[in-house]
């Protein structure tokens, strides 16, 4: 009963999207203030009806009513309750009706905050809003309907596929989808704003708290994942330049583009047609990786296997909305004339400098993750795309990138003097390179990526520092620090969560030492200073699963620091094996243990891995989303969304 | 081998009870020669997983390549020697980097051509807004006149 009414909410708000893409659009084209004013309710009707159906379908699969296919194909009533709400969006339709479910939620969202908006643009940026729902709401209907029976029900479920049973994946999903979606609110405000015609100052602040809120919530995401990819693939591998990955690696480096690139709007009025072509490619980009994860065109770790039918859907979605949005912009690109005059030296320079470092990154993923269908199609070769092709083309624009942030970020707007902002910089300079040259005299390798990685790390990270203390001002006033806007704080939080990230990548990639052996029991070996003893193995059992587990004592110095329990699970529904790495987490650097196959001399295999600064990567990951959140708790953007208080203008005639 | 294959070739390789990664038992005497071995197993693709190298796989085709590159290794081959004998019998799909040659120099130039471009075009956005006169604030639109008009009136 609970499925049908979901099913029926879904059907509704199908239909309210379709009125609310219509119904605004020629209202605002008309100026009818009735018609522009039912883009607000139905946005509101459009997420409560969504929201219904999300929550019959998690009701379904809380319940194991396995007379729905969606729950046996994906749940099992042995599995616990966390996962089988997470299990909800662990799957292709699921996570559809997830994504759905966001789209409306923004939907609603820019309704509620958006009583600032003249109403034309509201009630474009809804409707346009509710048309990218219709698409998605048309593709779950059509090709991937959550809600189907089955006629005849078993008696028990498939299981879920283990590797997602986990709380490091079950929330990595809908954080990602708040990306991606979220810069569908940054794609409905650029394509409103094109056929308003009008892009200034006031278009730029609106649209970047969207795309801030975006850009965190892709942060988060992606840092979950790879957290995620680090405990539980079994050997410490945090980033695979897979697909997938790079699906989600794409928006994120254009969303970064487009925050920068919003500030030089809303602040000079410059950049604007710019801004708008990178708005509408951030979302195609989130379009695309949507393609590449259910298409299977790619082959990757992730993707949801698929039928070439939905694959076909989705390109036609995107080639619409990417397409039809491009079409829009070559026409109206011209209207949007810059007004600010800035010199070479400023710092709109240094942001064009950040966005195009960041928009050709991203291209080179780009051309990176599609040239083995490019080269198989155009130049009949099968050939393979990997991690080397990646870490030698993108990271160079990293480098590049780190290096002049610190001073870009210090040059003032208009016509800055580099020697000006170069100044206070020195001493962090010669400092990080000081700590590069001492961290090329220690270690014992003498690989030039651990250096260069404090180098940059340091760089970027005391130069975040030293923007902050230069704004203590001549008289070195600390309590002005506190007096500073959010956005300030969070611009430094930010870029020192990325120096941060930058050095941790360095440092783990550098020195990371790793150690593979047969272990007989009770017989301690030594990996790099530490002691390890496998004392004793045991099966034992999960509530689905069974597992090998390793009992190791880890000692350094003769002193006992953790006890870890590495596990080879193995699932008997899904009749998947899984590996628990048991990893001692410290401040300086984890040790990661896994567990392999029995030996025919009794031994067991044990992998051990140290790897140092890897808490760091994460950390980097958490200050940058930390830096994001202060600056979208600036008082403009608060004040920007109070300003509905204020009458607007004068009353209609 | 297209996606269908790779898929049918996963879930074979996910039936196998799988085998961990590079074992105990593949690992060479010889730490130098140890070493050349992980590094030219991470350049190269198990043919049945998914974006995975050899030295990550768990796959028995993996090792089989893994015991294939040590052999060569022992036998003598350069690095370069061990990668064409490779190559040679998979073709150039299991190189997780790709050659520079043929159409592939349009994947490795593409980033810095595009770099070239942006910069280029960067500039002279740079140079016009340099020389640029601030524009003055547009006028109001005769719509907006008249209803300022209007307010000034009341």
């Amino acid at each position: 009963m609970v499925t049908e009414l979901g099913h029926f909410a879904l059907i509704l708000a199908f239909m309210v999207a379709i009125v609310q893409t219509i119904v605004p659009l020629i209202g605002a084209q008309k100026r009818w203030t009735g018609w522009m004013a039912v883009a607000e309710p139905a946005a509101n009707i459009q997420f409560l009806l969504t929201a219904f159906a999300f929550a019959a379908l998690t009701y379904a699969f809380v319940t194991s009513d396995f007379s729905l296919r969606l729950v046996t194909l994906n749940s099992h009533s042995a599995k616990p309750m966390l996962y089988k709400i997470t299990g909800t969006w662990g799957n292709h339709e699921g996570s559809m009706l997830l994504w759905v479910l966001i789209v409306t939620l923004f939907g609603a969202m820019a309704a509620w905050f958006g009583g600032n908006l003249p109403p034309t643009l509201k009630a474009r940026v809804l409707a346009v809003q509710a048309a990218i729902g219709v698409a998605f709401f048309a593709f779950i209907i059509f090709t991937s309907n959550p809600f189907l029976r089955l006629a005849v029900p078993p008696m028990d479920g498939q299981d879920l596929n283990p590797l997602l049973q986990d709380p490091g994946l079950a929330f990595h999903p809908p954080f990602l989808y708040l990306g991606y979606v979220g810069l569908s609110m940054a794609f409905s405000f650029a394509v409103a704003a094109l056929i308003e015609g009008r892009v200034d100052a006031a278009w730029g602040r609106w649209v970047r708290p969207w795309t801030l809120a975006a850009w965190i919530f892709l942060t988060i995401g992606i840092g979950l994942g790879s957290w995620w990819a680090y405990y539980e693939l079994g050997w410490g591998g945090f980033w695979f330049w897979d697909p997938v990955e790079n699906a989600s690696f794409m928006p994120w480096l254009l969303a970064a583009a487009l925050l920068h690139s919003a500030i030089v709007v809303e602040k000079r009025e410059a950049l604007k047609s710019w801004t708008i072509l990178l708005a509408i490619l951030a979302f195609g980009f989130s379009l695309v990786g949507t393609f590449i994860v259910r298409s299977g065109l790619l082959t990757s770790v992730h993707a949801f296997a698929n039928d070439p039918e939905r694959g076909v859907f989705i390109l036609m979605i995107m080639v619409f909305f990417t397409g039809g949005a491009l079409t829009l912009y070559a026409m109206r690109a011209k209207a949007m004339e810059a007004k600010g005059v800035f010199g070479t030296i400023s710092r709109e320079s240094a942001l064009l400098a950040n966005n195009i470092l960041l928009a050709v990154s991203c291209f080179v993923v780009f051309v990176g993750t599609m040239w083995p269908v490019i080269a198989e199609m155009f130049f009949d070769r099968k050939l393979t795309v990997g991690p080397p092709f990646f870490d030698m083309a993108f990271t160079p624009f990293m480098v590049v990138l780190g290096l002049i942030l610190p001073v870009g970020a210090m040059i003032p707007w208009k016509r800055g003097v580099l020697s000006r902002a170069w100044k206070p910089l020195r001493m962090a300079f010669v400092l990080s390179l000081a700590i590069a040259a001492l961290v090329w005299a220690m270690q014992t390798e003498r690989s030039a990526l651990g250096p260069l990685g404090a180098f940059m790390g340091a760089w970027i990270a005391m130069g975040a520092l030293v923007d902050l203390w230069s704004r203590t001002g001549q008289s070195r006033d600390i309590s002005r620090l506190a007096r500073l806007p959010r956005a300030d704080w969070g611009k430094a939080t930010a870029h020192f969560g990325l120096g941060v990230t930058f050095f941790a990548i360095c440092g783990l990639v550098a020195w990371k030492q790793d150690d593979i052996r047969v272990a007989q029991i009770g017989e301690p070996f030594d990996v790099a200073g530490f002691t390890i003893t496998l004392d004793d193995v045991q099966d034992v059992r999960g509530p689905n699963y069974f597992s090998t587990m390793g009992f190791i004592t880890l000692e350094k110095n003769g002193r006992e620091i953790a006890q870890l329990r590495p596990e080879k699970r193995e699932y008997p529904v899904a009749q998947m094996p899984t590996t628990e790495a048991a990893i001692d987490y410290r401040f300086f650097r984890d040790v990661y243990v896994v567990i392999g196959d029995k030996q025919t001399d009794g031994g067991w295999v044990v992998r051990t891995y140290v790897k140092p600064f890897a808490n760091w990567m994460w950390a980097g990951c958490l200050l940058m989303a930390l830096g994001g959140f202060l600056s979208l708790s600036d008082r403009r953007f608060r004040v920007a969304a109070g300003a509905r208080k204020t009458p607007q203008g004068v009353p209609a005639e | 081998m297209s996606w269908r294959q790779t898929l049918l070739g996963l879930v074979v390789a996910l039936m196998v009870t799988p085998v961990w990664a590079v074992q105990p038992d593949e690992v060479l005497d010889d730490p130098v020669l140890e070493e050349r071995a992980r590094d030219l197993s991470k350049g190269l693709r198990c043919l049945v997983c998914r974006n995975e190298s050899i030295d990550e796989s768990n796959a028995d085709l993996a090792r089989d390549l893994r015991i294939l590159v040590r052999e060569r290794l022992v036998e003598g081959d350069s690095d370069e020697e061990v990668i064409d004998f490779v190559v040679e019998r998979y073709g150039e799909y299991v190189l997780l980097k790709p050659r520079f040659d043929g159409s592939t120099w349009l994947l490795w130039a593409a980033g810095p051509i595009m770099l070239l471009l942006a910069a280029g075009i960067g500039f002279a956005y740079i140079r016009g807004r340099s020389e640029a006169k601030p524009v003055q604030e547009a006028g109001l639109s005769a719509e907006e006149k008249a209803r300022l008009d209007k307010i000034l009136k009341e």
